[in-house]
């Protein structure tokens, strides 16, 4: 058979299922993150590729914060059993039911930040030495600068001034007992190209990213989705609009565009258009300047 | 633009300029005048720009990326961009310039098919643009575009740009790149960037993207050399026995016979297998997995080339080094693993034949190590045999990193120029050099390890007893040796005074000729473990770099590092060879545990304590895992 056109896409590809195999094959116990988001649907789907006709060899890993949209978590069941792999959850309030992280509080809480503890427990409580995340470059100034093998310290943190270099296609995942290794495999990739991949490859999405009607509050200009959990500030009200997500997080934190596109030809096309980044939704990077690295430092994604 | 037929192609590219060069500004304008910042991204920039009390958008900040750069002003790391135009995506890898940082313009220079260098208009050609040269050149890029930037510091001087063309064009004869443009930019108001601009109407070539969008980079793919390392072995059933890797170069068609390396075994290509079904053929940079006619013997870290275009085999090759740790130099005759492609194996320095002053570029022939950032033309020796070409002809294959096997740092980088044919000379009788055959792959021969073991009922292995003298290494191997042979198993002693009579009567003791001695060994305790043998070895072996050289050699579980542990005062009163009554009284140099050192393994599979044990307890105790 002949492939699918689209140069840059095979690329990114066949380098994407490089970095998966290479990490599964230098690690004893890797795992897979994923969050429902259509970068980790991606990467996932990628693993598939990776070890086919083979099983993915390893088992993906949700740190579920408790505020994740219901429909992410119904198509995380059903899109996970349909490449046949393993999920296993942790989630966030349990670390808070058993004291080892507290809730914020008030209008503006967020349990993203949260999710560090829970992963860095979930690692541990394993002994998985590597986890894969959908982390892309382009997603923001920190992340510009993270390698493909992340190495981090038996705390979990990351020291952007002692990374290894990486040269060539040529990864260093040796580590002392304890540390362990954040690998990115779409590192190379962009916004764009994760949805023209989807396209080719006719990935199925949770419905969020689509255009659908939602009750929804504006806060700082960011539109976010209401759940009962959503405290409103003074003034904010409910209001019902056509929106459909860029990114999927918690419900807090991931604001939504107002958009009538409801397939992907659609988003495609609004995104080749579109004048914001994708993360310009996310309330928590808005919290400071530097507030992803900080984040990162400290063992977040 | 068609996103789902898109034939764009990805141009990566690295660019180098000193600090103040105006390198981020440049990569801030293509963005900003390509459309590729988004509309929050300008918002923040404009904020963050007037925080610094700034009046004008500051492009660089775009790419200035950790807070501790912003605050020095200056770019510690390499940063990635994306931007795409109509034409090509872009990767651009953005690394700093500065004197201290050649590690990271080596490592964004590493996969870029281009790169541009940043002269300033009013410097004219500084040693580090000679240093950038050198480096792209050195790292086999093959397009150059030097950009004369802050031409509107200059008054728009055709003259002073011409100059500068001038004297870089005549060093970069000395090069090995071909494809050099020049052109002159001011990234700080756009002029060549994007746009043309109309203040500098006597230049009549292309804009920097304009360059960038149409440089062909086709041809530097290495499409000839079929060479594809396995990186991963897919075996979902019986049936079903798939190598997963990525074609480092050249391309490869079902049915076509190929060698695999080490083991010279010839095949063909059964078929080229992907989830979207069988492929007619597959090319250098694509992931693939290929299944074989015959079953093989084919793991990671080895490889399929074709029979009549064959990589170099060889433990002993010629490379340029760059050194990237900071918290050591270079150490010679240190085992280092070494990783090219998916293979990895021990290896070591042998010999520096010159550094190189990168900015004047002259050779230094005296030099004895590599600090940071220093680059030098050496030989390398590995433990297991390597299968490359030289980096001009092929970057996935002639590319190598070393590792520190202490704090697992990448601290080197190297580019391998070919093989080294003359093998070490045996001492001053024996100087003269010989030459190795260019194609010696070891034979395997017709009998395997399996056969033999599943003959002796037992599997082969090598167990090595290291500990002070006299703490009972040689006792306890031979007790050791004397139940396993009851037990009807292939088993040998090879016993550190024993080998000095004849294989090492050449040495003496003299830390290189220490080394020469374990080295010899371990290659013989292989040789032996290859018979089917299970080798008991005793030798002081003071050092974790001498063990782990020969742990190298061995498949993972088949050394047993064995630490024969007694305190020094216990083995100076067992004493039984008279030697610390010597050592002590200053007639025996450097002995170990009096007047050298000791280091304690810290991964040894058993540690025997024979001061408070008698030694069939010792015995039992290496006994219990001698069976699985």
């Amino acid at each position: 058979m002949t492939k699918k056109s689209n140069t840059n896409l095979v690329e990114l590809e066949s380098e994407a299922i490089y970095i998966i195999r290479e990490a599964t094959a230098q690690f004893e116990k890797p795992v897979m993150l994923f969050s429902g988001g259509k970068d980790s649907i991606c990467m996932a789907w990628l693993a598939k590729k990776a070890f086919y006709p083979g099983k993915i060899p390893f088992p993906l890993m949700h740190v579920d914060t408790g505020h994740n949209f219901p429909e992410t978590l119904e198509f995380r069941d059903r899109f996970v059993e349909s490449i046949g792999a393993e999920i296993i959850v942790r989630t966030v309030q349990d670390s808070i039911d058993t004291g080892r992280s507290t809730d914020e509080t008030g209008p503006g809480a967020s349990r993203n930040g949260l999710q560090t503890v829970t992963l860095l427990d979930a690692l541990n409580e394993f002994k998985f030495d590597a986890a894969m995340g959908g982390a892309r470059r382009d997603e923001e100034k920190a992340r510009a600068k993270e390698r493909f093998f992340s190495h981090r310290d038996a705390f979990g943190q990351w020291d952007p001034k002692n990374q290894r270099p990486e040269l060539w296609n040529l990864f260093n995942g040796r580590k002392k007992m304890g540390e362990h290794f954040r690998v990115f495999p779409i590192s190379n990739w962009t916004e764009l190209d994760v949805w023209s991949y989807i396209h080719r490859e006719e990935i199925d999405l949770p419905n969020l990213y689509f255009s659908h009607e939602r009750e929804i509050i504006v806060r700082d200009g960011v539109i976010l989705g209401w759940a009962p959990f959503v405290e409103l500030f003074p003034g904010e009200e409910i209001q019902k609009r056509f929106v459909r997500f860029r990114t999927i997080g918690d419900i807090t934190c991931t604001g939504a565009v107002e958009s009538p596109a409801s397939s992907l030809d659609e988003i495609l096309a609004e995104i080749v258009s579109t004048r914001t980044t994708e993360r310009g939704g996310r309330a928590d990077d808005k919290r400071s300047e530097a507030a992803m690295e900080d984040r990162k430092k400290q063992g977040y994604f | 633009m068609s996103i789902v037929n898109d034939s764009r192609d990805i141009l990566r590219l690295t660019t180098a300029g000193s600090v103040d060069d105006g390198k981020s500004t440049l990569i801030g304008r293509l963005l900003y005048d390509s459309k590729a910042i988004f509309q929050d991204q300008m918002e923040a920039l404009e904020l963050a720009s007037k925080l610094r009390g700034e009046e004008e958008v500051n492009l660089a900040l775009l790419t200035d990326g950790l807070r501790a750069e912003r605050e020095q002003g200056i770019t510690i790391d390499v940063a990635y961009r994306y931007f795409s135009t109509p034409k090509r995506k872009f990767i651009i890898a953005d690394t700093p310039g500065h004197e201290q940082y050649t590690r990271n313009m080596v490592t964004g220079a590493s996969t870029a098919d281009l790169a541009i260098i940043l002269i300033d208009a009013r410097n004219g050609v500084l040693t580090q643009s000679r240093r950038h040269g050198f480096l792209a050149s050195l790292l086999g890029i093959s397009h150059l575009l030097v950009a004369v930037n802050k031409m509107d510091l200059v008054d728009w001087s055709k003259s002073q740009y011409q100059e500068i063309v001038a004297e870089y064009t005549a060093f970069s004869e000395k090069l090995k790149i071909h494809d050099i443009t020049f052109v002159p930019v001011s990234a700080l108001m756009g002029d060549n960037i994007v746009n043309q601009g109309n203040r500098m109407k006597w230049y009549d070539g292309p804009t920097v993207l304009h360059h960038l969008e149409k440089v062909t980079i086709v041809a530097d793919r290495n499409l000839t050399d079929f060479r594809f390392p396995v990186q991963y072995v897919i075996r979902p059933h019986q049936d079903f026995r798939g190598f997963a890797g990525r074609l480092s170069s050249g391309t490869i068609t079902p049915g076509e016979e190929v060698v695999a390396l080490p083991s010279g075994r010839y095949t063909k290509i059964r078929a080229i297998h992907t989830t979207d079904g069988k492929l007619d053929s597959a090319r250098a940079g694509e992931s693939v997995t290929l299944t074989l006619e015959d079953e093989i013997d084919l793991s990671r870290g080895e490889m399929l080339v074709r029979s009549h275009n064959m990589p170099i085999v060889s433990t002993r090759f010629d490379a340029m080094l760059c050194w990237m740790d900071e918290t050591q130099p270079l150490k010679m005759n240190s085992p280092y693993f070494l990783r090219q492609t998916t293979r990895e194996t021990q290896s070591f320095v042998r010999e520096l034949t010159y550094r190189v002053d990168i900015n004047s570029l002259h050779r230094d022939l005296d030099a004895k190590t590599l600090e940071l950032n220093e680059i030098g033309r050496l030989t390398i020796e590995t433990s297991q045999p390597m299968f490359f070409d030289p980096y001009e002809r092929n970057r996935e294959t002639g590319g190598f990193i070393i590792i520190d096997p202490t704090s697992n740092r990448t601290v080197g980088a190297g580019v391998i120029r070919g093989e080294k044919r003359e093998i070490p000379s045996l001492g001053p009788d024996h100087a003269e050099t010989v030459e190795k055959s260019a194609n010696v792959v070891w034979h395997t021969g017709e009998i395997s390890l399996k056969q033999r073991e599943t003959r002796n009922n037992h599997e082969a292995a090598c167990y090595w007893f290291t500990g002070l003298s006299g703490s009972g290494k040689s006792t306890l191997a031979r007790a050791f040796e004397q139940k396993l042979f009851a037990e009807g198993k292939q088993v040998f002693v090879i016993d550190g005074d024993n080998v000095r009579h004849g294989l090492n009567g050449d040495l003496g003791f003299s830390s290189e000729d220490r080394e020469e001695n374990i080295r010899r060994i371990g290659h013989v305790a292989r040789l032996m473990y290859n018979a089917g043998i299970i080798v008991l070895c005793c030798f002081i072996s003071p050092t974790r770099a001498l063990r782990d050289f020969v742990r190298g050699l061995f498949p993972e579980g088949r050394f047993n590092e064995v630490h024969v542990q007694c305190g020094i005062d216990e083995c100076i009163k067992r004493d039984p060879k008279g030697l610390y009554k010597k050592a002590l009284a200053g007639e025996i140099p450097d002995f170990t545990g009096v007047s050298a050192p000791y280091e304690e393994p810290d991964r040894a599979e058993y540690v025997i304590d024979t001061a408070h044990q008698p030694v069939d307890i010792c015995v039992e105790m290496l006994g219990l895992d001698s069976d699985s």
